[in-house]
């Protein structure tokens, strides 16, 4: 297993690379360095010497990615190498980029932890529920309730949450945030609509998967050993029904240090999601560029569980 | 569900008003709540330029001067000093001499950067540090020579000071302080203290003396703003200890002053707190104001020792709904107005007069209104060959367009009526600016019934036929004339603006083509002067004609010299009158002046001059003393708050309201039963089908 953990290692090199070159050709289609210095230097008075001088500080006065037959003395390279040692560097507003990362983590995974497994619980119990009902009305009704849920728009859920919950019921701040104990009453809110607004496409993936296990013939032997109904679909169905949940749900584990883009601006929250949108406005490409480096590296890290996963749930899968 | 109820529970048991935001323990406390949308990017005074963080900077930095809180038109007042500077020419008018003198006594809020053992932190104790202010505090008097070390640092090569190339045409020898520190080596620590600087003298301990190159009265203004605030020198060799910059502790973010706040809790992502300065000396209360004032209880406090709050605290809000609805529970004293609340908040008589909702008005918040020192306007690229230059065909193109674009529906229909039609570059308040009959702009308008009416259409149209285009075609070619717009679009949402605009130029039959682009591509735009027609703005720095005139003068057109002259005007005789006017006080003389150089640019058209934005501004019944000024934003230490009422209020509005959510809980819990009674039939069944 340590050979395969090894080896899916470097393969994420090139993948990392790959990436960096994409998000960097992205950004640099739509902005160039002069955009970017007139976009931290402020829009009154600045001269074109300012903006030399705060490209050449900041290493932005190099070519793109070819110097003279160079490939190291260009923005490109000196931006890109310190990112695989984790060196992020410092935002446009001189802040240092760790240390925002980290402060930033705890918001982030505050409201995202729970609103991941309360929202399994949640979609796990729905979807198991509607497999059990199978064909009845109240199946059919669970997967109407289910595709409507998943019409509407989350910006929808929040609105409407914040409305109700907050501004008619006065029952939660409506925004913000505070570290420790304090965080519980301005997440309760945003987390309560994260699994809301999950359950109509997180519960109809889930019935699909235990209908399609249902079928199976060690169901049906299941049956005919005369089980419980109940007994059949927690005992057998979910277990077996395992490993494509743990295929997407593993995967997304790291990424919840990545937060929620719209849940945090709406709700206050200082958490990753909106630092990556606010860097993004601010054509800050330094935080851009660590944030989407990041989010590479934790996603290849949840596939990578994932796989390692399969073997904890299913005894016969093995990883050379 | 249980887990539901016991958090209600533990809601319960956290005070009155479950959706208060903030800490229990800071109830019934001396404290100003406020907001902030963009997070601030820079706190240090020489290189910080915008409002969002003008509104931390000022009440922190105690530049020399600052203006009347309540006197309209503004005016400066000595802030740390002793009366206004004035200037002195010498050697027959080459140089104009600025003497600066403060008052004994002024002293720094606490700061760890005067400690001397602060100095040599290891880098495992700046590690372990949550803020800077954990470590031990001191003090000491302020010196001239801390407003000396700000104006060398101005020149820093590593600050960013966007005054320096403004300041270095003035200031003796800043150029020359510039080029030498460029030589310096980098890293570390550059002490200022041992270059010298030609144009800025020490006298003696609270006074200086600023040299400036011939005469530029508006310098004065720039003493009221935080670019020349005092820096001590101790603040920088603090901030630059290794470890410092990783945590964040540097003086572009925890700023050290002598003003009525310091700030103490620094993250803008979420929270900035403001508190008293313990040191601070204590500033009276202003005992005059403008007609109007005293009855609006502006005066009450005339004479008492500011601040007035022992701290604000600054929450970050970047959506409008959570930040209006936050104003409405009380969370926020004041609040600016979103559109999408307008017609909520406020109310139109059919006399144009703004008034609040009966809503509003119930609450006891209170409706502040003021025009801003800014301009939104419509300019022609003189660069163009169609719109562009001195021709009296050009020229009457633009005067036709100038009539036909009716400004005062675009403020009735996109502003909510929270605009002023401009008739020339001036804001109003400003110096020059005339009003009445005698403002209007007799290209556009006519004085009739008392009031400034936009001409007839028919005029424009006869001066667009005179211009060569009758019917908006050109008469030599027969080909219609389309018209280009340089715009920066901001989505779906401007569609109606667009179709508006092109409305307006409909009008003349000529066609508006829309170039909707980001800011980027704008600027290059402009910058390369390939625009036709664009919409930009200005926000004044001061009070000063100069400040807006210099929009139009040929030294500042923007494809020349990089200026700010977006239209890239140039007018031989404008150009001449600037000059001389703004090197010469407010008088009669500099009055005709401005009313020459309006005159010009009111034929010539180079813009359509637009509107002056009006804010408007909401506050709550417990909060005293607010006043709108566009110039001042060192306005927190001006600011009362009734905290007993705002208490009493707060949990009269945010009464929880549990029913409906216990009902929605009980709904839930009812639909499971008919799903958990077939379960258990199901389970009892013989054959259970498959």
């Amino acid at each position: 297993m340590l050979a395969y953990v090894v080896r899916r290692a470097l393969y994420a090199i090139p993948i990392l690379v790959g990436i960096n070159l994409i998000t960097f050709a992205l950004f640099f289609l739509v902005n160039t360095p002069d955009d970017m210095a007139r976009m931290q230097l402020g829009q009154k008075r600045v001269t074109p010497e300012a903006i030399q001088k705060w490209k050449a500080e900041r290493g932005y006065d190099k070519p793109l990615f070819f110097n003279d037959g160079s490939l190291t003395n260009t923005i490109f390279f000196e931006k890109s190498i310190r990112l695989f040692a984790f060196d992020f560097g410092r935002a446009e507003d001189n802040r240092d980029i760790a240390n925002e990362i980290r402060q930033r983590m705890g918001p982030s995974l505050a409201l995202a932890i729970p609103v991941f497994l309360v929202g399994l619980a949640v979609n796990i119990t729905f979807a198991l529920g509607m497999a059990f009902f199978r064909a009845t009305y109240l199946d059919l009704w669970g997967v109407v309730l289910c595709v409507a849920m998943m019409s509407i728009s989350t910006l929808f859920y929040i609105i409407g949450g914040q409305y109700l919950i907050s501004k008619l019921w006065h029952l939660v701040p409506i925004s913000g945030y505070a570290g420790g104990a304090d965080a519980a009453k301005f997440v309760v809110l945003p987390a309560l609509i994260g699994v809301f607004g999950g359950i109509g496409a997180g519960s109809r993936w889930y019935r699909t998967l235990f209908l399609e296990e249902m079928t199976r013939d060690y169901v049906r032997t299941a049956r005919a050993k005369g089980l419980g109904e109940g007994a059949v679909m927690f005992r057998h169905v979910l277990k077996n029904a395992m490993i494509p949940i743990l295929t997407g749900v593993v995967a997304v584990i790291p990424l919840l240090f990545m937060g929620s883009l719209l849940s945090e601006s709406f709700f206050g929250i200082p958490g990753l999601g909106s630092y990556t949108i606010d860097a993004i406005q601010a054509q800050d490409f330094a935080v851009v560029r660590a944030m989407v480096f990041i989010g590479s590296v934790l996603y290849i890290l949840g596939l990578l569980l994932t796989d390692l996963s399969y073997t904890l749930v299913d005894p016969r899968v093995r990883l050379d | 569900m249980r887990i539901l109820l016991i958090f209600l529970l533990f809601l319960a048991g956290c005070g009155d008003a479950w959706n208060d935001p903030y800490p229990a323990d800071e109830r019934g406390k001396s404290i100003l709540y406020s907001a902030f949308i963009e997070r601030p990017k820079h706190l240090d005074p020489v290189q910080s330029y915008t409002e969002d963080e003008a509104k931390f900077t000022q009440q922190v930095y105690e530049p020399p001067l600052q203006y009347h809180y309540l006197k309209r038109p503004y005016e400066l007042v000595p802030l740390t000093t002793v009366g206004i500077p004035r200037p002195q020419a010498v050697e027959g008018g080459k140089y104009t001499v600025y003497e600066v003198r403060i008052r004994p006594g002024i002293r720094y809020q606490p700061h760890p950067a005067f400690v001397e053992s602060n100095f040599s932190l290891g880098t495992k104790t700046i590690e372990s540090l949550k803020t800077p202010y954990e470590l031990p505090l001191g003090t000491r008097e302020l010196t001239a020579d801390d407003y000396i070390y700000q104006i060398k640092r101005l020149a820093h090569p590593r600050l960013h000071s966007p005054i320096l190339g403004l300041m270095s045409e003035y200031i003796v020898g800043l150029d020359a302080l510039a080029r030498r520190l460029k030589e310096e080596k980098q890293g570390g620590w550059l002490d200022l203290r041992k270059f010298s600087l030609e144009g800025v003298e020490r006298v003696d301990t609270y006074t200086f003396r600023v040299k400036l190159n011939g005469s530029y009265p508006q310098f004065v203004y720039w003493l009221a703003m935080p670019f020349f605030a005092p820096v001590p020198w101790e603040a920088e060799k603090f901030f630059e200890q290794a470890g410092m910059a990783e945590k964040n502790f540097t003086l572009d973010w925890w700023p050290v002053g002598t003003g009525a706040f310091m700030l103490t809790e620094n993250n803008p992502n979420s929270r900035m707190v403001l508190e008293r300065n313990p040191n601070f000396r204590g500033e009276p209360y202003p005992g005059e104001g403008e007609p109007g004032d005293r009855e609006a209880g502006l005066l009450a406090d005339a004479g008492k020792t500011m601040p007035f709050v022992d701290r604000v605290v600054f929450s970050r809000e970047k959506e409008s709904i959570p930040y209006w609805n936050k104003f409405l529970q009380g969370y926020f004293d004041a609040s600016a107005i979103p559109s999408d609340t307008f017609d909520q908040a406020v109310r139109i008589s059919v006399e144009g007069d703004a008034g609040l909702t009966p809503e509003m008005e119930s609450r006891g918040i209170q409706l502040r209104t003021s025009v801003d020192t800014t301009i939104l306007y419509f300019g022609f690229n003189w660069l163009d060959n169609v719109v562009g230059g001195t021709s009296e065909r050009a020229r009457k193109l633009r005067q036709a367009i100038s009539i036909a674009v009716d400004w005062e529906e675009f403020i009735a229909i996109f502003l909510n009526g929270r605009g002023l039609v401009a008739q020339d570059p001036l804001a109003p308040g400003i110096f020059g600016q005339r009003e009445g009959e005698q403002g209007i702009n007799p290209v556009t308008h006519v004085w009739r019934d008392g009031a400034a009416r936009r001409r007839p259409i028919e005029e424009a149209r006869k001066l667009l036929a005179e211009a060569g285009f009758p019917d908006g075609r050109d008469a030599k070619t027969g080909e219609p004339l389309v018209l280009y717009l340089d715009t920066v679009g901001r989505g779906p949402g401007d569609k109606p603006r667009f179709d508006w605009w092109r409305r307006q130029l409909a009008k003349l039959a000529i066609q508006l083509e829309i170039r909707d682009t980001d800011w980027n591509r704008f600027q290059e735009k402009i910058r390369k002067g390939s625009q036709q027609l664009y919409i930009l703005g200005w926000n004044a720095d001061y009070p000063d004609p100069e400040n807006f005139l210099f929009l139009l003068h040929g030294a500042q057109a923007k494809v020349k010299t990089q200026g700010e002259n977006a239209s890239n005007y140039s007018n031989a005789e404008f150009d001449a009158l600037f000059e001389r006017m703004k090197n010469i006080p407010n008088s009669p003389e500099r009055q005709r002046l401005i009313d020459r150089m309006v005159e010009i640019v009111r034929r010539d058209s180079p813009w359509l001059w637009g509107y002056h934005p009006k804010t408007y501004a909401l506050a709550h019944a417990w909060m005293q003393n607010g006043k709108p000024n566009n110039m001042a934003r060192n306005n927190l230490k001006y600011l009362r708050v009734d905290v007993a009422k705002r208490e009493a209020m707060r949990r009269e509005w945010n009464r929880p309201v549990i029913w409906p959510f216990v009902l929605l809980l009980l709904g839930v819990a009812l639909s499971a039963v008919p799903a958990i009674l077939a379960y258990r039939r199901r389970e009892r069944m013989a054959a259970r089908p498959v």
